[in-house]
């Protein structure tokens, strides 16, 4: 126990353990992650600060920053952000003193780190509900915070996952593949697997800290959903809040490379741990949420879907030998069939995606390559099936959307025998 | 006379015989030490086959492209390949020290040479091996790459890397084992140099075209893109 406390204690500076201590035990915490986010901060704060203190305002609370190494004083804007401004802008009183508090890890763009500073804050703080709001929510306001606390605060939930209103082709790679695979395997319908913005309670945050395999990942990527997993794996009571739009998300964080890599990576890698979990689940169970589940908006957007459909073909074709130490010949064959066809009549099933994940999942579990390669070899055909979703839904409706994805999940759960006859090595 | 070339003729095979009997234990001493390291040999063969197996070392080769190349060469698993080098070098040097016993001047020097020479030939088996692995594994990472990037001719940028690092693996290999090295080195310079000079000659004056369309597609483009639409996938 003394070991567990002293290397959480470890990831907290003396100067940063300073300011927690005369800060005192908290009843609420909320992390902010940042990194060069001096652009669009200053809302951010000003939300999250109102939203405590309209309503929060008798518990004790603080503001943690935790800062990658900014280069645009983003640090200081977080610090600099005072109650007085708020209260000439709207009708909000504090009871209590709002305490904000900053510290560098030092760790860049990696919100792992970031997130384990938070988490190691808010057990010696003894916070009773924590909340992470990612600096890039933009359209946060004020209301998001009694919305992310108050499952936690009032109604004893371990972990909150937003849902948002988002355009309909906004977030594919979530309800294309994340959303899908974690309700296959994981049964827990959980529509943001992958959260910027979530609550925990105190409880759940022990249970992180009480983890070794956090502590040694020095990459710091994806462990946002690695900590909806742990909150599954663990048996945590979970359930989702409506938060509102969706803010999109600025050109770097549109690559999709990298975002597999922080999404898809961690999740194919829990499954070697999981795997006594996910291979005995069998029906997936709704999550209790709080407001709408889903919401898409329809709005006519340009989205160059050539490149899209030109990057699967070449994909396929320049990737083919990384592709058959991958793929089992049969669906190798079938996606070099769908390569050949004209845009116009495209077409890669549900069916075909289904059984190319649960390939890649399991040659990933094999490593039967560089597991980063496995990742990166599975982005052009992602393209593919991305480029298939834009044109069939091109005209359609937000709840059209909703049908097509309902239809990926059975898909994905009822082929989720092949993924555990791969997993045995049969295949 | 007839009793002098008697006398000579018993002398002479005194002598063989007493030769002989001088080379008769050596011999049995050669033949038992070439048996027993027969019998160590191949016990090691088992061992080295069995923890290859456990270490998964087909795996490890076939990810480096060893086994694509052994199978195409009609030779067997990487593993079993392995395990018989061990079982060779190990009796061939108990053979060796057998042939010492011997006591035969003209062969002693050369098997001082063999034992020499054999941590050079691990040190240029290895030196392959691993020139295979990392030439493999930075063909994929560079085909990814380029492919996720969009570049055109992905796959000829990736095998021209894997090759430059084949031949540097090869050449390193061959100056470790003293092997024609100033031929290697002169040839690889030659090769490396004239690869550059026909990728440059290539790209410049045969690639133009190509050359443009991909500086517009890649300036342009991103401009066109700009105007677009951005989604995040997450």
């Amino acid at each position: 126990m003394l070991e567990a406390c002293l290397a959480e204690r470890s990831v907290l500076n003396d100067d940063f353990l300073r300011q927690l201590i005369s800060v005192g035990e908290v009843d609420l915490l909320v992390g902010l992650p940042t990194f060069n986010n001096a652009k669009t901060l200053g809302p951010v704060v000003q939300a999250i600060r109102a939203g405590l203190l309209k309503h929060f305002p008798r518990e004790r609370a603080v503001i943690i920053n935790v800062d990658g190494g900014s280069r645009d004083s983003t640090p200081e804007l977080v610090k600099a952000a005072s109650i007085t401004d708020l209260q000439l802008s709207s009708e909000v009183y504090t009871l209590r003193t709002l305490h904000s508090i900053s510290t560098i890890s030092g760790h860049g763009a990696a919100t792992g780190p970031a997130l384990h500073t938070i988490m190691a804050a808010a057990e010696l703080l003894r916070a009773q509900a924590c909340a992470v709001i990612s600096p890039e929510s933009i359209n946060i306001d004020p209301a998001w915070l009694e919305r992310l606390f108050r499952p936690v605060y009032r109604d004893h939930f371990d972990f909150v996952t937003p849902t948002y209103r988002r355009h309909k082709f906004d977030g594919l790679l979530l309800r294309n593949l994340l959303y899908p695979i974690m309700r296959a395997l994981y049964a827990k319908r959980i529509r943001e697997p992958y959260p910027s913005d979530f609550a925990f309670s105190g409880r759940f945050c022990n249970h992180f800290l009480e983890q070794d395999t956090f502590d040694h990942d020095e990459s710091g990527s994806g462990t946002e959903i690695s900590l909806v997993i742990l909150a599954i794996a663990g048996s945590f009571r979970i359930c989702q809040s409506f938060l509102g739009t969706k803010a999109r998300a600025h050109r770097d964080s549109a690559e999709l490379v990298p975002a597999m890599r922080h999404s898809v990576g961690p999740l194919f890698s829990s499954l070697d741990t999981n795997f006594p979990i996910w291979s005995a689940n069998d029906g997936a169970q709704p999550v209790p949420t709080f407001g709408p589940e889903s919401e898409l908006t329809a709005e006519s957007v340009r989205v160059n879907r050539k490149q899209l459909h030109q990057m699967f073909t070449s994909g396929v074709a320049e990737l083919e030998p990384v592709l058959k130490s991958i793929l089992s010949p049969q669906t190798l064959l079938e996606i070099q069939n769908i390569a050949k066809v004209v845009e116009d009549d495209f077409r890669y099933s549900h069916e075909l995606w289904v059984k190319t994940v649960y390939e890649f999942a399991a040659s990933y579990h094999k490593s039967v390559i560089s597991r980063d390669h496995i990742i990166q070899a599975m982005a052009p055909l992602y393209r593919g099936k991305m480029y298939n979703f834009l044109v069939e839904n091109r005209d359609a409706s937000g709840e059209d959307v909703e049908a097509n994805v309902e239809a990926l999940c059975r898909t994905f759960e009822r082929l989720k025998p092949s993924l555990l006859e791969r997993w045995d090595g049969r295949k | 006379m007839w009793q002098l070339i008697v006398g000579e003729l018993t002398r002479a095979m005194q002598e063989l015989v007493q030769d002989f009997a001088h080379f008769l234990p050596r011999l049995l001493a050669m033949l038992v030490i070439a048996v027993l390291g027969w019998a160590f040999a191949y016990f090691l063969k088992i061992v080295v086959r069995g923890a290859l197996r456990l270490a998964k070392f087909d795996k490890l080769s076939e990810s480096a492209g060893a086994n694509q190349l052994l199978t195409k060469a009609a030779l067997p698993s990487s593993t079993e390949l392995m395990a018989r080098l061990v079982f060779w070098v190990v009796w061939m040097g108990f053979f060796l020290l057998g042939v010492e016993v011997l006591g035969v001047v003209g062969l002693q020097e050369y098997v001082s040479r063999f034992f020499l020479f054999l941590p050079r030939l691990l040190a240029g088996v290895f030196i392959v091996f691993f020139g295979l692995l990392a030439a493999t594994f930075f063909y994929r990472a560079a085909l990814l790459a380029a492919v996720n990037a969009n570049l055109p001719s992905a796959r000829v940028l990736a095998v021209s890397l894997r090759t430059i690092i084949v031949i540097l693996a090869v050449s390193m290999a061959f100056e470790e084992l003293g092997l024609a090295d100033r031929t290697i080195i002169v040839a690889f310079a030659i090769a490396f140099g004239a690869l550059m000079l026909g990728l440059a000659i290539a790209f410049g004056l045969g690639g133009q075209d190509l050359a443009r369309r991909f500086l517009e597609r890649r300036f342009l483009h991103d401009k066109q893109e700009q105007k677009q639409d951005e989604f995040s996938p997450l």
